[in-house]
């Protein structure tokens, strides 16, 4: 059963090597990490914060639009791409089942994003570092944050194989996926936001909100960096309700939705015939 | 012999259409069967139904003792599709040593398989760079790791050239030798006439023929063709004693069944003087085929 699993992961290793997404996933992180905290390096004397810790809330803010979008690029081809290569049949001949082929997957997949998030997060982090003597007391909150990232990371590549899964073409799963990271990413915010206006410290602010924030992946992932960080102060956006919620809440939600998501993936794989 | 594969009343039908009806059949340990058919006879369906990648309707099928599709039966059973694809971006030898990991074989062996296929140097590149003649070597190499049991073989022959069939149909005996079981499609009919023991033809989803092409020429009982050719200018004499021969040149082209051709052979021999040459021309396989294939009302 390892070995098989093992196997897979090492093939796909390969293929994703090939393709260039290890190149693109890493590059991708380290650009946009660098730039953050080039960027995010003024207003440190203001906050009374350490450096780290507010180079770690900026990265939390990129990650949560950063981490979905390089997980789900990693994995919208995953199973689409075998049923329209026709590679999937003869897979399927052998005394592997379809669960070891998916935890092969995400096993090569996760390697590649932890990569990923320890060269982007890991150079910011130096920088910070080397600039500021007093940055490693937020040692902590870059630990928290890289391994809440994997976490996010898992959960959309479940999300990424469920969706590529459910589509019968590559093209349409790369479609969906996208779709998917703007609902969850982008759109999911903006509407809550918009319901938050307008309801204006109603019902929906106290009880609805906090529960819809829970239920969204990336939020819950924002939401449990930002409350347990003590620069929460330098975060913006939905960092208010971050006071409400407790951290057991959002700490479940970040453990609970890789498991959903693979589960998903998992029965989406089972539904797709050879 | 031991039956590696048998099929018993094997029913299949797809949203009302019966792609398979009643179909049953065994392969044993060490027989190399063909399978024949039109395209859309049901080949393909009942090779993906005997790996289990699709469930039957009805019948009992059993792979080397276990259901289709279970694990054990997956572990001796290799399977080579028809156009048999693989990532572009993963060079054969790759491919290969994985396949070798997930059927737990040491993948050490992998060059040596290659070879055995004759990609050892093209083991290094990327499938991408392959013809289609590699591409299907690359699916063979695969189909032979780790001593499978029953070997179930999609048009195997299709892309390769006639040297490359040639090597190809002898891997396969040295497999059948070994107890392989070997069921494998084809169009090319001269190549698997030499090459296996029994064939099965397949029409409209129903099996229309099983034997060897002794017994399906039997069977048919097609009309021989004798081809007789005359000496300078005896044809007309010859013509006069055969009135249902076609006249051919100097030749003669003529028919009859099989249980008169020892005494037509008689009569043509009774006419030595006048002729001066004799063929014998008995129905090919081509003709065997589309006897049975045609006669379902196809």
């Amino acid at each position: 059963m390892i070995s098989r699993i093992l196997a897979t992961a090492r093939i796909e290793a390969n293929i994703s090597r090939r393709n260039r997404w290890v190149l693109i996933a890493v590059l991708l992180m380290v650009v946009f990490s660098l730039v953050l905290s080039a960027a995010g390096s003024a207003p440190t004397g203001a906050i009374g914060a350490d450096r780290l810790s507010v180079v770690v809330a900026s990265l939390t803010s990129l990650s949560v639009y950063l981490v979905p979008l390089v997980a789900l690029l990693m994995s919208f081809d995953a199973i689409a791409g075998e049923v329209e290569r026709g590679t999937l049949p003869l897979l399927l001949t052998y005394p592997v089942a379809r669960w070891e082929v998916l935890s092969g997957k995400l096993l090569a997949h996760v390697a590649i994003l932890i990569l990923a998030l320890v060269a982007g997060y890991g150079a910011a982090a130096l920088i910070a570092i080397i600039t500021d003597p007093e940055a490693s007391a937020g040692l902590g909150a870059l630990w928290r944050l890289t391994w809440t990232s994997v976490l996010l990371g898992a959960t959309f590549l479940g999300i990424g194989y469920a969706v590529s899964a459910l589509s019968r073409r590559a093209s349409g799963a790369a479609g969906l996926a996208i779709g998917v990271w703007l609902g969850l990413v982008v759109l999911y915010d903006l509407g809550l936001l918009a319901a938050v206006v307008a309801d204006d410290g109603g019902i929906f602010t106290t009880q609805v909100f906090p529960v819809a924030l829970l239920a969204n992946p990336a939020d819950a992932f924002r939401l449990f960096n930002l409350s347990a960080a003590e620069a929460s102060a330098a975060a913006s956006g939905v960092a208010g309700a971050a006071g409400t919620i407790p951290l057991w809440q959002s700490l479940g939600s970040v453990i609970l939705w890789p498991l959903l998501a693979l589960i998903l993936a998992a029965m989406a794989f089972n539904r797709v015939k050879s | 012999m031991t039956s590696t594969l048998t099929i018993s009343h094997l029913t299949k039908s797809f949203g009302g259409v019966d792609a398979l009806s009643d179909v049953s059949l065994s392969v044993a340990s060490g027989e190399r069967v063909a399978l024949l058919g039109h395209n859309g006879a049901g080949k393909s369906t009942m090779m993906k139904i005997i790996l289990g990648l699709i469930a039957s309707d009805s019948g009992d099928i059993s792979v080397c003792g276990a259901s289709p599709g279970d694990a054990s039966a997956r572990s001796q059973v290799a399977y080579l599709p028809e156009n048999a694809a693989f990532h572009s971006a993963l060079t054969g030898l790759e491919q290969i040593t994985f396949y070798m990991r997930l059927r737990g074989v040491d993948p050490k062996g992998a060059l040596d398989l290659l070879a055995r296929v004759g990609l050892a140097d093209a083991a290094r590149r990327r499938i991408g760079t392959y013809s289609k003649g590699m591409r299907q070597r690359v699916g063979l190499a695969q189909a032979l790791i780790g001593q499978p049991r029953l070997l179930v073989l999609d048009e195997p022959t299709s892309g390769l050239d006639p040297v490359s069939r040639r090597d190809f149909y002898e891997l396969l005996d040295g497999l059948a030798a070994d107890g392989a079981a070997i069921l494998l499609s084809s169009h090319a009919l001269t190549e698997v006439e030499a090459r296996t023991d029994r064939l099965l033809i397949l029409s409209g989803g129903r099996m229309v023929a099983e034997g060897s092409l002794t017994d399906l020429r039997s069977e048919a009982a097609l009309p021989v063709a004798l081809h007789v050719t005359a000496m300078n200018g005896y044809t007309p004499d010859l013509m006069a004693a055969f009135p249902n021969a076609i006249q051919t040149g100097r030749g003669l082209y003529l028919t009859c069944p099989q249980q008169d051709k020892l005494a037509t052979l008689a009569r043509i021999s009774e006419m030595r003087g006048k002729v001066a040459d004799l063929e014998v021309i008995p129905p090919s396989l081509e003709d065997i085929y589309s006897h049975f294939s045609r006669r379902d009302g196809q």
